[in-house]
């Protein structure tokens, strides 16, 4: 298949892919360039475990092509680690055991990043609204809320 | 390489510059293209075989089709790739069409509704749109861009069956347009799913309702029924009674069951058509009793 050159900003740093239009953007991530933190669920925008930021908006990453990345910026879990916001969640989320088997964690943390960046005093309702997109199959949502609360505290 | 996820079948793509541009491609490939701005229903139609197309055609690269414009007198214009996250947060939206904010929170997740666009929601012409019954009630025009005009057409005159539209071959839709609604305008999105938020309704009701001097109740109200027919509908009668008798409770409770006597429901995974009919009839009282409400008339 015919392939198309893009330029996406990947963390801060820029890749240059050959890559073929059928290709998700959630594939790009975890084949092209091996970061696996983003996971794959459900494939069709419903569990919000592929949830990355694409220019600062979080997105269902396996809803995206590749493609339509070129010439913009994508954050995934291993670029926003970095983040000291971030880093207040993830420990909250450990403080709080707001994890069972961690694979909706990334998402998660992604959704919470977003809310605090758009509302850091975010209420209850708030939380739950800015995380529907994202599921977690261990019904560890009470604990979630409460370590997106701890965070937006600290 | 080893592949080891799911992945889309083969397709190309393109991405045009210009509407003349896609139009002339999807004009040229009408059997084999697909046009999408946000992709969430086209993916997953592609994922599930219901769809083939050998080109998809992004539109979102179009000048023009990421805007929104208000102006006090024409009203709002959504481009066809504003996604619904864009409108839920815009100020005029809130303050003028509060109703289509209401059902827009209704649809997927955050990060979904970051992709998802209100054209595409109404291109899509599911019965169960969640966006689609307060475009009616607010009166849209739907824009359309074909290889040999530009031309508009009411909403309620957009929707042929479920998934159906009146847009021919080669022609998208560029933007949808929102008049100015009537002064002191209150209404609401009732809606029934599976979860509170993010699923697709069951069965839903969108009500809009104003003062109107010269009719004998004073008021008109505009009911919309989603997902209870081959298309979102309104209830005439149910808008006719609303009209003619005093605003009592009694007079709610008959509008009701109006909505409940024009759907035409099936039964589905998600409910059945008797759940449907029942549900409508609960949603249509609970929007004209907040509706009243908004609007100050004692029951």
């Amino acid at each position: 298949m015919e392939l198309i050159k893009i330029h996406v900003t990947v963390n801060g740093s820029e890749e240059i892919l050959d890559v073929s239009p059928n290709l998700s953007l959630l594939n790009m991530l975890r084949e092209n360039l091996a970061l696996t933190g983003t996971k794959s669920g459900c494939e069709a925008g419903e569990c919000g475990a592929c949830t990355v930021l694409l220019e600062r908006e979080p997105v269902n990453s396996c809803m995206v092509l590749a493609v339509e990345c070129n010439g913009l910026s994508v954050e995934t879990i291993e670029g926003l680690s970095e983040k000291e916001a971030m880093k207040k969640l993830q420990n909250a989320f450990m403080d709080l055991s707001a994890i069972q088997c961690g694979f909706c964690t990334p998402g998660m943390l992604i959704s919470a990043f977003a809310l605090l960046k758009r509302n850091p005093n975010p209420n209850d309702e708030e939380i739950r609204m800015a995380l529907l997109g994202n599921l977690c199959r261990c019904t560890g949502y009470e604990r979630i809320i409460n370590a997106v609360k701890k965070a937006a505290k600290k | 390489m080893n592949q080891p996820y799911p992945r889309f079948p083969e397709f190309k793509y393109y991405r045009p510059k210009s509407s003349k541009e896609a139009v002339d491609f999807l004009e040229k490939y009408a059997d084999q293209s697909r046009p999408y701005t946000g992709g969430t229903d086209c993916f997953n139609q592609i994922r599930d075989k219901r769809i083939h197309p050998k080109y998809l055609v992004d539109l979102k690269s179009i000048k023009g089709f990421r805007k929104i414009e208000f102006d006090l007198k024409k009203g709002l214009n959504i481009g066809a790739a504003v996604c619904l996250n864009e409108i839920i947060r815009h100020p005029k939206i809130m303050g003028y069409y509060p109703v289509l904010i209401e059902a827009a929170r209704e649809v997927g997740g955050y990060q979904l509704r970051n992709r998802a666009t209100l054209v595409g929601n109404l291109c899509n012409a599911s019965p169960c749109g969640d966006t689609i019954g307060p475009c009616l009630t607010y009166r849209s025009k739907v824009h359309i861009v074909g290889p040999d005009s530009k031309h508009e057409v009411d909403l309620k005159d957009f929707f042929k069956g479920p998934g159906k539209t009146c847009l021919r071959p080669g022609e998208i839709v560029a933007s949808v347009s929102l008049p100015i609604p009537p002064l002191g305008a209150a209404g609401t999105y009732e809606s029934i799913g599976r979860n509170k938020f993010g699923d697709l309704a069951i069965a839903a009701v969108t009500v809009l309702g104003y003062e109107k001097k010269d009719s004998l109740s004073g008021y008109e109200f505009l009911l919309a029924l989603t997902a209870v027919a081959p298309t979102v509908i309104f209830s005439e009668l149910a808008q006719e009674i609303l009209k003619t008798l005093p605003l009592t409770l009694d007079t709610l409770e008959q509008a009701a069951l109006a909505c409940s006597e024009a759907c035409k429901p099936i039964d589905d995974i998600r409910g059945s058509a008797k759940y449907r009919r029942d549900m409508i009839k609960m949603l249509a009282l609970r929007g004209l009793i907040r509706t009243c409400k908004q609007l100050n008339i004692p029951l």
